[in-house]
C-alpha cells in the first residue's frame, strides 16, 4: 500500500499528490513514470513521476482527472492509500549539454515537464519555457518552472495569461529570431500540441523530444499494447520511450489507437455519480 | 477390498469421463469446464492403474511424482495418504492436474494405454489435490524449520518462483518474492483463464507459501525499482524466474490497427484486470467475429475467451495441421465443443482496416505441409496465389513469446543464449555465483510442471551453494 502524504489541487481538477513509495524514490530518474492501480479491480494507469525525495522515500505525481480512474485517484484523500504503484519505468530522459533548449509544456503536460526541464537545466543547458493553457486557471506550475528558467514565456488561448494564442505561436518568435533560436525542444502537452511543434521544428533541423501517452497496461513490455510507429520501426513506449525524436513519430497513429476504448470510456462516466460527472466533463475537451 | 481386485478386473474397468458443465451454456460463463470427479469415481479409476513395477508414468513425470502410490492410497480411499504421496514431490497439484500437458507426460507412457486408454492421472491427481485444498486439518501438519539465517530473493512469482519459494523456505531459508505485477502466479494469474484455472487455487497456494514465512513484495520491477546487483548485495543468493514475457509480433501490415491484440494483452486485460466482470473498469472490444493467430494453449485460451465475451464466430488460424498443435489435446477437443471454428493450414499476411482504423478483415495465404523442419514437424510452405480474407474485427496474435530483456540488460554480466533466454548448467546456476534461474526465462515458453521442475533442482543447488558459502 502506498500513502498519500499531500494532496493539492493546482488547477480544475489537476492535482499534485506526494505519495510514500521509497524504493522508487531511490531509484527514479527524470523522464520517468510510475503504473498506478488504485484499488482491487481497478485499472492500471501510467503517470509520470513530477518529483522525488529519495531521503523522504516519496514521490510527486501530477494528475489530471480525465476518466474515472483519473478521478478516482484524485479522489484519495491524504492517509488513505493507493494499492498499488509500480515504477520507475521507461527510459530515463537522455539529458545532454545542447545549449539553448526550448521546453513546452501543454496542459498537464507542463507537470511532465517540469522533472525534464529542471534536469536539463541542472546540466547546464539554458532554458526556455513556454506553457500553454485555455485560460488563466489552467497554467501550473509557473512559479516552479521559474526558479530555473531563463525565461519562462506564457500562451493562453484566451489570453487571460501571457501571450493569447497556442505554444507555438511563442516557440515560432523564438526561432525567428537568430540568438533565441532554440539548439534542441522539449515538447509534452496534447498529441496535437506535440505534432505541431514537430512540424514547426522540422525544416530548421531542430532537435525535438517529445513524450508519448499510449494506453498501458503493464508497463514493462510484456502487452504490447502501447506501441508506437516511430520512423519505419514499431516501438514499445513503456520501455523503449516515452521519449521519442518528435519528427520520426506517427502522431495520427497514436491519436488513433488513444480512442480505441472510447465507447466504454464514454460509459463508465455515464455511470459515475452527477457531481464527479460534471467536475471531469469541464475539463476534457 | 481392492487388494482382491485382478488384473483382468482392473482391465476391465473404463476410463473415466470427467464431467464438464455443458458446451453450450459455459460458452458464455467464466466458470470452471472441467467439474472433478466424484469421491466414487476417482477410487473407481483409481482401481484401473495396475500398480506396475517399471513404473513408466513416474519417469515420464518431470518432478517424478511416485504415481503408482498415490493412485493406490486413493484406489483404497485413503485421501490423506494420498495426499501426503502426492505433495511431497509436486507442490501445485491443483495446477498441474488442471494443466499438465499429460498426453505427452506420464500419461503418454502409462502401461494401461497400450490396451485401451491411459489411467487419468490428471483427473486424479486434481482430485486429490482439490481435496487437500478443502481438508488441510487432516493434512500432517508442517513443522517450522529451524531459520538458517540465510536470505533468498526470487523474482518472479510464477510456477518457478512459487515452487522454489515453497521449497527453500521449508529448508530454513528466509524468502522474498519479488513480482513485477500488482498481483501473484505469473501466467497462472494473467494467462490461464478462469474456465481452465480458477484464481482462487492460486490464491490458496500463495497464502499457504505466505504461512510458512515467505515474504511476497508485488510491484517491484527487477531491473528498474532495484537491479539484480542490489538484490545480489542484500541476500545471498537470488533466484530468477521472470518468464517469458515478450510478445512475438506478427510484423505484417495492420499490426497497429485498433482491434487487434498480443494474447498477453488480450488475456491480461481478461484474467489479471478482470475486463469480463460487468463491474469492473478494465476495458476489452468485445470482437463480433474473432480471429486467433496461432495453434498452442494460449491460443486456444485467447479463442475460447472471446466467445464468452460474446463473439459470434471466433476462429482459429493456424499453419500447420491438427496433428501439429502445439496445444494440449482437450483444450482443442473443448474448444471445437464451444464452437470455436478452425481454419488450419492458412497464415495471416496483412491484416486490412477501415476508414477509421478499425480491423475489418484479416488476409491469410493457405499453406501445405513440406519437410519437416529442425522440431521435427512438417514444414507449412505457402500455394502460391491461393489466398482468403476473413471478415473480422478483432484480431489476437498468439505466435508466440519471448525472454523479456528488462532485467537481463540491466545484468551484463549474466550470459545469454542467442535467444536471450538465461544460460544455466542442470541446477539452475548462472554465470554469475550466487545466482539460479529457471522456467520459462530459460527454457523460452514451456510448461508449468518445466517451470516447477526446474524451481525444485534450483532449490536444492541454492541450499548447498548457501551451506558451502558458511
Ligand atoms: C508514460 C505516460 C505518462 C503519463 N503521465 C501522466 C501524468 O503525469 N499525469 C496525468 O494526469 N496523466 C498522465 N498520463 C495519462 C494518463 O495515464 C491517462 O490520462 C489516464 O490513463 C486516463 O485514465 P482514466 O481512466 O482516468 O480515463 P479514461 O476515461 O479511461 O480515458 C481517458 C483517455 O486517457 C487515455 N487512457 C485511458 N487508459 C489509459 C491507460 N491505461 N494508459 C494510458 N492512457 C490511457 C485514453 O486516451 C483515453 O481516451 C500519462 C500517460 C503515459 C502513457
Ligand atoms: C495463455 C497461456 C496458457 C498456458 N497454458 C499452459 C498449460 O495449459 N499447461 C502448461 O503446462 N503450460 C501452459 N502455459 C505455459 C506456462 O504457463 C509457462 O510455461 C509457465 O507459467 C512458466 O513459468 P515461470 O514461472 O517460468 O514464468 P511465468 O509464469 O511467466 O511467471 C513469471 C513472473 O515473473 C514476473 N516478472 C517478470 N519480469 C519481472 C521482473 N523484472 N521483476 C519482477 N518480476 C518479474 C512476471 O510478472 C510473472 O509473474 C501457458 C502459457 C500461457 C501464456
Ligand atoms: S505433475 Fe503433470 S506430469 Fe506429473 S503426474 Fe501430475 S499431471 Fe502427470
Ligand atoms: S504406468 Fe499406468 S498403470 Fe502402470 S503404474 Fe503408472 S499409472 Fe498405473
Ligand atoms: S504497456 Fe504493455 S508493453 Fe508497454
Amino acid at each position: 500500500m502506498f500513502e498519500v502524504l499531500q494532496n493539492d489541487m493546482l488547477a480544475p481538477n489537476v492535482h499534485r499528490m506526494v505519495i510514500r513509495a521509497p524504493r522508487i524514490a531511490k531509484a527514479r530518474q527524470p523522464g520517468q513514470f510510475v503504473i498506478v492501480h488504485p484499488e482491487s479491480g481497478g485499472e492500471r494507469i501510467p503517470l509520470t513521476i513530477g518529483d522525488a525525495d529519495p531521503q523522504a522515500g516519496t514521490i510527486t505525481l501530477f494528475i489530471q482527472a480525465v476518466g474515472a480512474s483519473t478521478l478516482k485517484i484524485v479522489n484519495t484523500p491524504v492517509g488513505d492509500s493507493l494499492r498499488d504503484i509500480a515504477g520507475p519505468l521507461g527510459k530515463p530522459t537522455e539529458i545532454e549539454k545542447w545549449g539553448r533548449v526550448a521546453c513546452i509544456g501543454g496542459g498537464l503536460g507542463t507537470a511532465v515537464l517540469y522533472p525534464l526541464a529542471k534536469a536539463l537545466a541542472d546540466a547546464g543547458n539554458e532554458v526556455t519555457t513556454i506553457i500553454g493553457g485555455r485560460s488563466k486557471p489552467f497554467i501550473i506550475l509557473a512559479d516552479e518552472l521559474k526558479t530555473f528558467s531563463k525565461e519562462l514565456l506564457i500562451a493562453t488561448e484566451d489570453g487571460s495569461l501571457g501571450q493569447k494564442g497556442f505554444v507555438t505561436n511563442v516557440l515560432q518568435e523564438l526561432i525567428d529570431a537568430p540568438d533565441n533560436r532554440p539548439h534542441a525542444v522539449f515538447a509534452i502537452g496534447p498529441v496535437p500540441m506535440m505534432r505541431a511543434v514537430a512540424e514547426q521544428t522540422r525544416p530548421f533541423g531542430i532537435k525535438t523530444i517529445v513524450s508519448l501517452n499510449p494506453i498501458m497496461i503493464d508497463g514493462t513490455g510484456m502487452c504490447g499494447g502501447c506501441r508506437v510507429k516511430v520512423g519505419d520501426e514499431t516501438k514499445f513506449a513503456c520501455v523503449d520511450g516515452p521519449e521519442f525524436d518528435g519528427h520520426l513519430v506517427d502522431f495520427g497513429l497514436l491519436m488513433d489507437r488513444l480512442s480505441m476504448y472510447r465507447e466504454t470510456e464514454a460509459k463508465i462516466l455515464s455511470e459515475l455519480p452527477e457531481e464527479l460527472r460534471d467536475k471531469i466533463i469541464k475539463v476534457k475537451r | 477390498m481392492n487388494k482382491k481386485l485382478t488384473s483382468k478386473d482392473r482391465m476391465a474397468i473404463e476410463r473415466v469421463k470427467m464431467p464438464e458443465q455443458d458446451p453450450k451454456r459455459r460458452n458464455s460463463n467464466f466458470e470452471e469446464v472441467n467439474q472433478g470427479l466424484t469421491e466414487e469415481q476417482a477410487i473407481r479409476e483409481a482401481q484401473r492403474c495396475l500398480l506396475c513395477k517399471t513404473r513408466p508414468c513416474v519417469a515420464g513425470c518431470p518432478v517424478r511424482v511416485r504415481i503408482p502410490e498415490f493412485i493406490a492410497a486413493l484406489a483404497e480411499g485413503d485421501l490423506p495418504e494420498a495426499a501426503r504421496i502426492l505433495l511431497e514431490e509436486n507442490t501445485l497439484p491443483a495446477v498441474c492436474g488442471r494443466v499438465c500437458p499429460q498426453e505427452t507426460q506420464c500419461e503418454k507412457v502409462c502401461v494401461r494405454g497400450s490396451k485401451g486408454s491411459p489411467v487419468a492421472i490428471g483427473y486424479l491427481e486434481r482430485f486429490v489435490a482439490d481435496w487437500a485444498l478443502a481438508h488441510p486439518e487432516k493434512l500432517p501438519k508442517e513443522n517450522k524449520p529451524e531459520p538458517t539465517g540465510k536470505k533468498v530473493a526470487i523474482v518472479g512469482s510464477g510456477p518457478a518462483g512459487l515452487t522454489i519459494a515453497g521449497e527453500l523456505a521449508r529448508m530454513g531459508h528466509a524468502v522474498t518474492i519479488f513480482e513485477a505485477l500488482h498481483d501473484t502466479g505469473g501466467v497462472l494469474r494473467y494467462g490461464i483463464p478462469e474456465f481452465r484455472l480458477p484464481k482462487r487455487i492460486v490464491d490458496i497456494e500463495v497464502e499457504r507459501l505466505k504461512n510458512l514465512g515467505v515474504e511476497i513484495e508485488c510491484n517491484v520491477v527487477v531491473g528498474k525499482t532495484v537491479t539484480l546487483e542490489e538484490l545480489r548485495e542484500e541476500f545471498d543468493a537470488v533466484f530468477i524466474g521472470n518468464g517469458a514475457g515478450l510478445p512475438i509480433m506478427l510484423n505484417i501490415d495492420g499490426e497497429n490497427l485498433k482491434g487487434v491484440y498480443s494474447a498477453n494483452e488480450y488475456l491480461t486485460r481478461v484474467n489479471l484486470m478482470a475486463a469480463w466482470r460487468e463491474d469492473v473498469p478494465t476495458p476489452i472490444i468485445h470482437g463480433k467475429r474473432v480471429a486467433v493467430i496461432g495453434g498452442g494453449n494460449t491460443a486456444m485460451d485467447a479463442v475460447r475467451t472471446s466467445k464468452r465475451l460474446g463473439a459470434e464466430r471466433s476462429i482459429i488460424v493456424y499453419r500447420r495441421t491438427e496433428v501439429e498443435m502445439p496445444a494440449r489435446n482437450e483444450e482443442i477437443q473443448h474448444a471445437k465443443e464451444e464452437g470455436i471454428e478452425f481454419i488450419l493450414l492458412a497464415s495471416p499476411i496483412e491484416i486490412l482496416g477501415d476508414e477509421n482504423g478499425w480491423v475489418k478483415g484479416l488476409l491469410c495465404q493457405r499453406m501445405k505441409l513440406g519437410e519437416p523442419d529442425a522440431s521435427g514437424r512438417r514444414r507449412p510452405v505457402p500455394i502460391e496465389g491461393d489466398t482468403f480474407v476473413l471478415d473480422v474485427d478483432v484480431v489476437v496474435n498468439a505466435i508466440g513469446t519471448r525472454a523479456n530483456p528488462l532485467l537481463t540488460a540491466t545484468a551484463p554480466d549474466l550470459k545469454l543464449n542467442k535467444w536471450g533466454n538465461i544460460e544455466t548448467d542442470d541446477n539452475g546456476a548462472t554465470s554469475l555465483p550466487g545466482v539460479f534461474a529457471g522456467g520459462d526465462i530459460v527454457r523460452g515458453g514451456a510448461t508449468v510442471i518445466l517451470a516447477m521442475g526446474d524451481g525444485k533442482s534450483a532449490a536444492v543447488a541454492i541450499d548447498k551453494y548457501l551451506n558451502q558459502k558458511n
